[in-house]
């Protein structure tokens, strides 16, 4: 078995195998409701084969949202720690861990998180945007949320069996080669992002290929939705970038597994490359994380003010200039590496350019709410509180992009609040208005708004009571990832921040409530026409939920705000007397099967357990190979069910008038 | 200036059906595949510029001049070179639906692509018995780990030969398998173009 | 409740001329970028109260979503700012490069630094004496720091005298940095290194010529010698190490170091010299060959 051992199981943790108890409670919990319930065949049927990009996206919301707990958890850990071990004392999380911890809480809020929070939203989104039927390639789309969930359940058995890395989210050298890091955290690291990293591309190939060649007739690039024009630059950057990521670790893995000299400290290696690398990579990685919530802003702004987008073609050309512009900026990352005065400035005057088509954007969104009639539901709220504290956020960052300036700013506190700032005010306050947004499109109800405002009003007053004594601190001197300090100035910072947090918490808290609640109160909070919002764009057209195959009959499109300008001309919801046949892709478990076959390959890998690589990556290449020759692939939705599921549609609008 | 925007007109029938219908010409997949051989080509980048990076760093052991033999290159360039045009003649094949010479060409094609990798994997065994393997320096690292890449690559592009070489033994060309074939040839072809950039930069500006 | 007073914000309270000028640095830039936030600011929170919806009075132009002039100055208005910031930016980045020497009639003092798990290692090359994790020089003299790594990527840094600077193994790389006024300074690793990084800080103390000299002739007084062997014991890793003086050290102890042959093996200078003299004879390289039997 490698070099796994029972050893590996930390028995002597009591804190951490309480947090391993409860995940597995947690997970005995569900297994025995889908047990009593009988689910297990809806679950596998329904849900896990489905290829309907539909229920795809669902699935990489919730994915995101039980690893927003799992990373949040990690944070409040570290903010406590801080909090109780700055005045001298030991704090309860040795070194050991405390570096485990933070390293994991900026994996999974990036990589498991975030990036599935986002791809979840334009998975749902795009096709339904464009008047499409699905995405080009619905069944890569299954395989590729299943090997985000494969990577995701690989950092969390880290937790329980062996340990997770301990070089921060980012792995550098030579911190992250063997002699620095002999255990698995390291390659935990190294094998769960290049799994979830090939799903990533796969999401990105596919978004591309939907947008570029399954749009409804009529619909050019310059009518498509904003949030679809964001959709194609994130994906465009996924595309161009994820390779670089995967390149990188691979080299990584090289020198732990085979003793190469990429970026160890000898033999002509150079950590510099790597981080040179690696941020090539990460500096579009935000960007693929900003843009499509700068989408959302740009729809729910709209909607919500009754007006069409400020400057659509302004807002489309910048988005394509911070796509551009995105890949010439990645040095200011490592301006205290050492390049050199003539570089460094380079990248400081780049990174600068890049803030004006950002600025544009959000002059943009303010002149969509001129002369509107804004209406204050909580996506409204979460875009307001984003342009607000996004602003502040590019503040710190513009600052950090003087290199004189960073120098003294650079890894610490200052650092720390400035990112935070753009990430949770761009990128999780969109994500939370998005899901606000489309919730009723996608599940037939809405969510209850009062609960809404609650947890917006908790994480915006929480996130600058955890983040603005960071700024302060950075300020003071105090750099990041300390696990103790001895300093009772910083200590009240530190408790104001865990303060933060915890009113954070309440916020996340306030978002389950408001879930469940929903749940409960849905036939009261029920969307009978599809378009809550009096919104603008195509996907409120149909039906909430939509019907399988989206739409009976492909629209055709003749300007911006389809949907808007249809209900404009009194075209909207005409139900034609029959229909045809809809020709649709079968549901498949051959995501699933393979994505258990690379978890398997990628444990094998990370405990050193041969055989078990081998075996996996014959039975992974076999199960392919087998699925090639699968003919069966579609099948036709018989025209009658189309019909019937028309009618019932339109009887229920008519039912509502 | 409204057209009827929605379904009582043909038109959007044939919208419906054409969508239907895009599935089989196979241009999707192929839009695709080239998507993905993009990503593929800039992985190869990273690895360029890896190399390009630690090129120099020998750390006492050997260097490009010291380790390699251009006839021998040469040799294993040419195989592949001729792996692609075979190839392009079995995509001629391919379009005249003579399925027996389709087969034919695809068999020679792996037959040259084993040379290729088995020349390759004889200079690394060479190689690496004499003390400089991957191991040893970083420049060498680079080296082993780009060109080793690329024939990762033109491994799996013969593996995914072999069983294209199944499908079209147990259905004929249909549509769908053409356009697997395509996809191949698209990936072949661009291992080539790589392979190009490697013998250039990595070889030729190695030793001169 | 104790909120620290201004002397406590490290930063904005620069002890040297390297630091005093990125403070300047930052506020200006952050009064610059004040112009076009202050006004999103204030639009923000106007637009959002005029305009809601429940404000019947206020103008409903629901048709409206273009303005050439607005867009004009949308663009134009950062454009500006960054054409102003970025000029700012290259100019300063060249007068606060690093390795730039600070111009004095003071001759400079010359400190070798090497990061070690997890603490600090000063040499002082013309003064031969070395320390660990504490850092004296006279105020008003420049520092020439030059700086190497004896394990993973740190980041030498004292916040109030100004510019980090990243160490890595087998790179030197360097930093000029002066006290104006004399005290006691903190520094740290400013780059995340392992479990010890935490207890990784020193004192840099600025004082007086004479105060100085009292702390060299205290340091010479130390038996222990830095020599290779010595050094590779400091090596281990070792968390929380007490300050600790070497009285005398063998001088190429931090050319050793950066060169990876402080364990006894072949320097990297020295390979890659005789890398570069070698042949190929008899399809191997060798130094010497029954050509030029005594080497080159």
């Amino acid at each position: 078995m490698g070099r796994l051992s029972m050893s590996a199981v930390p028995m002597d943790q009591p804190l951490v195998m309480g947090a391993v108890g409860m995940m597995v409670i947690g997970g005995l919990v569900v297994i025995a409701g889908l047990t009593y319930f009988r689910l297990w065949g809806w679950l596998w049927f329904e849900w896990m084969t489905s290829i309907d990009h539909k229920k795809i996206g669902v699935m990489y919301v919730l994915l995101a949202l039980v690893m927003l707990l799992r990373g949040f958890s990690d944070a409040i850990m570290m903010r406590a720690q801080q909090a109780l071990a700055s005045t001298g004392g030991a704090g309860y999380l040795p070194p050991e861990h405390y570096d485990q911890v933070f390293t994991a809480h900026g994996v999974i809020m990036i990589f498991f998180m975030a990036m599935p929070f986002i791809v979840g939203l334009m998975n749902f989104g795009v096709p339904l945007q464009i008047g499409a039927r699905d995405v080009a390639f619905p069944y890569l789309n299954n395989f590729g949320f299943w090997l985000t969930a494969s990577g995701a359940l690989l950092v969390n058995l880290s937790l329980g069996v062996g340990n997770f890395a301990r070089t921060g989210w980012l792995a550098y050298p030579p911190l992250s080669e063997l002699p620095f890091s002999p255990d698995v955290g390291v390659d935990y690291y190294i094998w769960a992002l290049q799994i979830a990293g090939l799903g990533t591309l796969l999401t990105g190939v596919n978004i591309i290929a939907t947008i570029l060649k399954m749009r409804t007739p009529g619909m050019t690039l310059m009518r498509m939705p904003v949030f679809t024009w964001t959709a194609l630059c994130a994906n465009i950057l996924i595309v161009a970038a994820f390779p670089i990521l995967t390149a990188t670790l691979a080299l990584l893995a090289l020198d732990r597994y085979f003793g190469m000299h990429f970026f160890s400290n000898d033999a002509g290696g150079s950590p510099m490359m790597y981080v040179s690398l690696i941020w090539t990579w990460g500096h579009p990685e935000v960007y693929i994380l900003v843009l499509p919530c700068f989408g959302v802003f740009s729809e729910v702004i709209a909607t919500y003010s009754g007006k069409p987008l400020f400057g659509y073609k302004s807002m489309v050309y910048a988005t394509i200039s911070i796509t551009v512009l995105s890949f010439l900026v990645w040095l200011h990352h490592f301006f205290t590496m050492g390049s050199g005065a003539d570089v460094n400035a380079f990248f400081g005057i780049s990174t600068m350019i890049i803030a004006i088509p950002t600025g544009v954007k959000i002059f943009n969104w303010l002149f969509t709410m001129y002369r509107g009639r804004v209406q204050f539901t909580p996506p409204v709220l979460w875009t307001i509180g984003f342009i607000i504290t996004f602003t502040i956020g590019g503040m710190s960052g513009m600052l950090m992009a003087v290199p004189g300036a960073d120098f003294v700013l650079h890894n610490s506190l200052f650092l720390v609040a400035h990112f935070h700032n753009v990430i949770i005010g761009g990128v999780m306050f969109g994500c939370m208005a998005g899901f606000n947004y489309w919730f009723p499109k996608v599940f037939g109800f809405k969510l209850d708004e009062r609960l809404g405002k609650v947890s917006f009003w908790c994480w915006f007053v929480g996130f600058y009571l955890a983040f603005m004594p960071l700024y302060a601190l950075g300020l003071m001197g105090m750099t990041r990832r300390l696990e103790h300090v001895d300093n009772p100035v910083w200590h009240v910072y530190l408790v104001i921040a865990a303060i933060g947090a915890a009113v954070i918490a309440c916020g996340i808290g306030a978002t389950i409530l408001q879930i469940a609640y929903s749940i409960w109160k849905r036939d009261e909070l029920r969307d009978v026409t599809g378009d809550p919002w009096n919104a603008r764009t195509l996907e409120w057209s149909v039906s909430s939920p939509p019907p399988l195959y989206n739409y009976a009959t492909l629209p055709v499109v003749h300007s911006i705000d389809a949907y808007w300008e249809e209900k404009r001309e009194g075209l909207d919801h005409r139900q034609l007397p029959s229909y045809t046949k809809i020709h649709m892709p079968h549901n498949t478990g051959t995501g699933v099967i393979l994505s258990g076959f690379i978890t398997l390959l990628g444990f094998g890998l990370i405990w050193h357990i041969w055989w078990l690589v081998v075996l996996c990556f014959i039975a992974t290449v076999a199960t392919a190979v087998a699925h090639s020759f699968d003919e069966h692939r579609n099948y036709d939705i018989p025209a009658a069910e189309v019909t019937a599921t028309e009618g019932k549609y339109f009887k229920q609008l008519a039912a509502k008038v | 200036m409204s057209v009827a925007s929605h379904a009582d007109t043909p038109l959007a029938a044939t919208a419906a059906h054409d969508h239907a219908d895009s599935h089989e010409d196979g241009s999707l997949t192929i839009l695709g595949f080239w998507i993905y051989l993009m990503s593929d080509c800039i992985l190869f980048a990273s690895l360029f510029a890896a190399f390009a990076v630690l090129r120099d760093q020998t750390a006492g052991g050997p260097s490009a001049r010291d380790i390699f033999d251009i006839p021998y290159v040469a040799v294993e360039t040419a195989c592949l070179l001729v792996s692609s045009f075979t190839y392009g003649l079995a995509m001629i094949a391919v379009e005249r639906r003579n399925k027996a010479w389709v087969l034919r060409w695809l068999v020679i094609t792996i037959l040259l692509g084993l040379s290729f990798v088995g020349l390759e994997v004889h200079e690394f065994i060479h190689l690496t018995s004499e003390g400089s393997g991957p191991d040893r320096s970083a420049f060498l690292s680079a080296f082993f780990t780009l060109v080793a890449t690329h024939g990762i690559h033109v491994t799996s592009g013969m593996i995914w030969m072999s069983v294209l070489i199944g499908h079209v033994m147990y259905r004929g060309l249909t549509p769908a398998n053409r356009t697997r074939l395509m996809c191949l040839s698209l990936f072949w072809h661009f291992l080539d173009i790589v392979w190009i950039g490697v013998f250039t930069v990595v070889y030729l500006l190695g030793v001169a | 409740m104790d909120l620290g007073t201004i002397h406590d914000f490290l930063v904005l309270n620069p002890k040297g001329p390297i630091g005093a000028d990125e403070k300047d640095l930052m506020i200006l830039a952050t009064v610059l970028m004040l112009i076009v936030v202050l006004p999103v600011f204030a639009l923000t929170l106007y637009f959002a109260w005029h305009y809601r919806a429940s404000n019947t009075k206020a103008t409903y132009a629901p048709n409206w979503s273009h303005s050439g002039k607005i867009e004009a100055v949308c663009w134009l208005v950062p454009f500006v700012i960054v054409g102003i910031l970025g000029t700012v930016c290259w100019i300063s980045t060249q007068r606060l490069d690093p390795f730039r020497p600070i111009a004095s009639d003071v001759k400079p003092i010359e400190v070798e630094v090497v990061s070690l798990d997890w603490k600090w290692l000063f040499i002082y090359p013309d003064l031969k004496i070395a320390s660990v994790n504490e850092l004296a020089f006279p105020v008003g003299t420049p520092v020439h720091f030059r700086i190497t790594s004896g394990s993973v990527m740190n980041a030498f840094f004292i916040p109030q005298l100004g510019s980090q600077i990243y160490t890595m193994s087998a790179m030197q790389t360097q930093v000029n940095l002066l006290a104006s006024e004399a005290g006691d300074y903190t520094g740290f690793s400013a780059n995340f290194s392992g479990d010890g990084f935490s207890d990784m800080s020193f004192d840099a103390k600025a004082m007086s010529e004479g105060d100085f000299e009292g702390w060299v002739k205290n340091a010479r007084a130390s038996k222990d010698s830095l020599t290779l062997a010595s050094y590779r014991q400091l090596a281990q890793p070792s968390e929380r190490a007490p300050v600790a003086y070497y009285g005398d050290i063998e001088p190429h102890v931090f050319h050793d170091v950066l060169n990876q042959c402080a364990d006894g093996s072949l320097c990297r200078d020295d390979a890659m010299r005789f890398a570069s003299l070698q042949e190929t004879y008899d399809g191997r390289l060798a130094l010497c060959t029954p050509a030029k039997p005594r080497g080159l």
